[in-house]
């Protein structure tokens, strides 16, 4: 299925929480997501007969704007073929975005680096620790605003 | 007599062990020696690589792919070349796709002999690990003849390549050939088939191939369990749709469809298969210029990619946001590993603690593309 008939359907389906299809970027096109729906939709996406996206190829976080943070989904179906690219957008004040971990194995472990590299936070995520970095790291690496921490446990962390 | 304590127990694999694979440390909760739980400590090989990426041009990220998967640098350049180049919507001549896939499939080979070798050497057989990388020296002769470096390249480029193949390249590889497919018979007969090898590997460490789908398994992971899935065919990049060769997939021959064995043996089964590749490819590669189609200056407009190839060790993905300058906004590094060893403590509970290391060493993981 083509970008703008997966828009069409999701859009028939929940109407307010599918926000935007958008198109005039390159390379591919992506569907905006509200944060709140994100699990449902992504339970419909997975389990739809005519969409069947059974696997989560890349679960990434990125410091979408100035004010907003993005998690971005890309979506693979072995059965029919096809990919879709899925956005939610959130600000970076109050980042809350719902765990997909239940939909697909794969977010779990991914949705723990989100956080740990950008902030974002997952509600209901089983493990909500930091992935790659320490437990008692300071602020989020891959932040454009990110300022390294002077000291980590009495060492001098920028030399 | 007083009865004997059965407590469970936590017990740390690493981060140094050298069954471990690199520094990972696995936190086991052992009830006696039954596995009840495994967690995964990752990170420490983090390396900031997606941090770094963020500062440099397009071109001078390519040295640090290699480090990813530091086994395999010639596939890791060659996805961030493809991804950059639909970024830009360039086209490539067609000799560089050629050495191109010569040189991935040849990566390929080194590669796995490198996780077969060191999954011998899990289970206590030493001897296999030996001949595994006497034959992985030659393919790494072919590449050091070509570019200079053993294992890390910066072979390929954004539009083409640092280098022609030298002259004696095809002459060397084909020789290769012809000496590595008796080496493959060689193998079989000294690990593949061994009787305590297949007692220790089958049925242990089973995968679904629902499990696997839905936890995003890739590559040998995902074939170990009988889905007949790559990328080389089913999202094809490159000239991979000119050459004719066959998807091994697992069909638990000795034991269990999805096990430990299963996954090996598709390895073992895909040096074949590039071994054919390779054949149709050296003989057939076109004239040209590998350098004509380089870009002087690497500005993208801005815009983003995911874009994914079939490595060793199953689909690496390279998401690339730019913003229109001349150094990448985002890089996101999806790696196969990453994925797989998550998996962890879903197929190894409840089997023995010798068993986690072999369940391990069957995913191929490589800490340096987990940590980045």
């Amino acid at each position: 299925m083509e970008a703008a008939e997966i828009f069409n359907l999701l859009k028939s389906v929940f109407n307010e929480g599918i926000m935007e299809l958008k198109t005039d970027v390159p390379v591919a096109p992506f569907i905006i997501v509200s944060a709140d729906k994100i699990n449902a939709v992504s339970l419909f996406l997975r389990d739809e007969d005519t969409l069947q996206f059974d696997s989560l190829s890349c679960l990434s976080g990125v410091d979408y704007d100035k004010d907003n943070l993005a998690s971005v989904y890309h979506l693979y179906s072995f059965v029919h073929n096809h990919k879709i690219t899925i956005k939610v957008i959130v600000p970076k004040d109050n980042p809350l975005v719902q765990s997909v971990y239940d939909v697909w194995a794969t977010a779990e472990w991914h949705e723990r680096e989100a956080f740990d590299m950008m902030g974002l936070k997952y509600e209901n995520h089983p493990d909500p620790r930091r992935i790659l970095c320490p437990d008692d790291w300071e602020g989020h690496p891959l932040r454009k605003d990110y300022k390294v921490q002077e000291f980590y446990k009495g060492m001098k962390v920028p030399y | 007599m007083a009865e004997l304590k059965t407590d469970e127990m936590v017990i740390n694999m690493g981060p140094q062990h050298p069954s471990t694979h690199g520094v990972l440390r696995l936190e086991l909760l052992l009830d006696g020696e039954i596995v009840e739980n495994v967690k995964p400590h990752i990170g420490y090989l983090h390396r900031c690589f997606e941090k770094h990426c963020e500062a440099m041009t397009y071109p001078q990220v390519i040295p640090y792919t290699d480090r990813l998967d530091y086994v395999n640098a010639m596939s890791n350049e060659l996805g961030y070349a493809i991804a950059i180049e639909k970024l830009l919507g360039i086209e490539v001549p067609e000799r560089v796709e050629y050495i191109r896939v010569i040189m991935a499939e040849l990566q390929r080979i080194a590669s796995h002999l490198v996780a077969i070798g060191t999954y011998g050497n899990d289970t206590g057989a030493f001897t296999p690990f030996l001949y595994c990388f006497i034959d992985r020296e030659k393919v790494l002769e072919l590449f050091e003849m070509t570019c200079g470096a053993r294992m890390l390249y910066n072979y390929i480029w954004v539009g083409g390549l640092s280098h022609d193949i030298p002259d004696g390249f095809v002459k060397k590889t084909k020789e290769f050939i012809k000496y590595f497919r008796p080496k493959i018979k060689q193998l079989n007969d000294l690990l593949t088939f061994n009787k305590i090898f297949i007692e220790r590997t089958i049925n242990i460490g089973i995968l679904p191939a629902d499990v696997a789908i839905n936890a995003g398994a890739s590559g040998p992971t995902l074939r170990g369990s009988g889905v007949k899935f790559d990328l080389r065919k089913n999202d094809p990049y490159s000239v991979y749709h000119k050459f004719d060769f066959d998807i091994p997939i697992g069909k638990g021959e000795l034991g269990t469809v999805g096990d430990c064995w299963d996954r090996y043996m598709v390895r073992v089964r895909e040096m074949e298969e590039s071994l054919k590749i390779v054949e149709q490819a050296i003989d057939n590669i076109p004239e040209g210029d590998v350098t004509s189609a380089i870009p002087k200056r690497i500005k993208p407009v801005a815009g983003e990619i995911y874009s994914r190839t079939e490595v060793p060790k199953g689909e690496l993905g390279y998401y690339i946001i730019s913003d229109g300058s001349l150094n990448p906004y985002r890089v996101k590094v999806r790696s196969p590993s990453f994925v797989h060893l998550s998996l962890m403590n879903q197929i190894s509970r409840g089997y023995m603690l010798a068993d986690v290391v072999l369940v391990l060493g069957s995913f191929d993981v490589v800490l340096g593309e987990i940590d980045r």
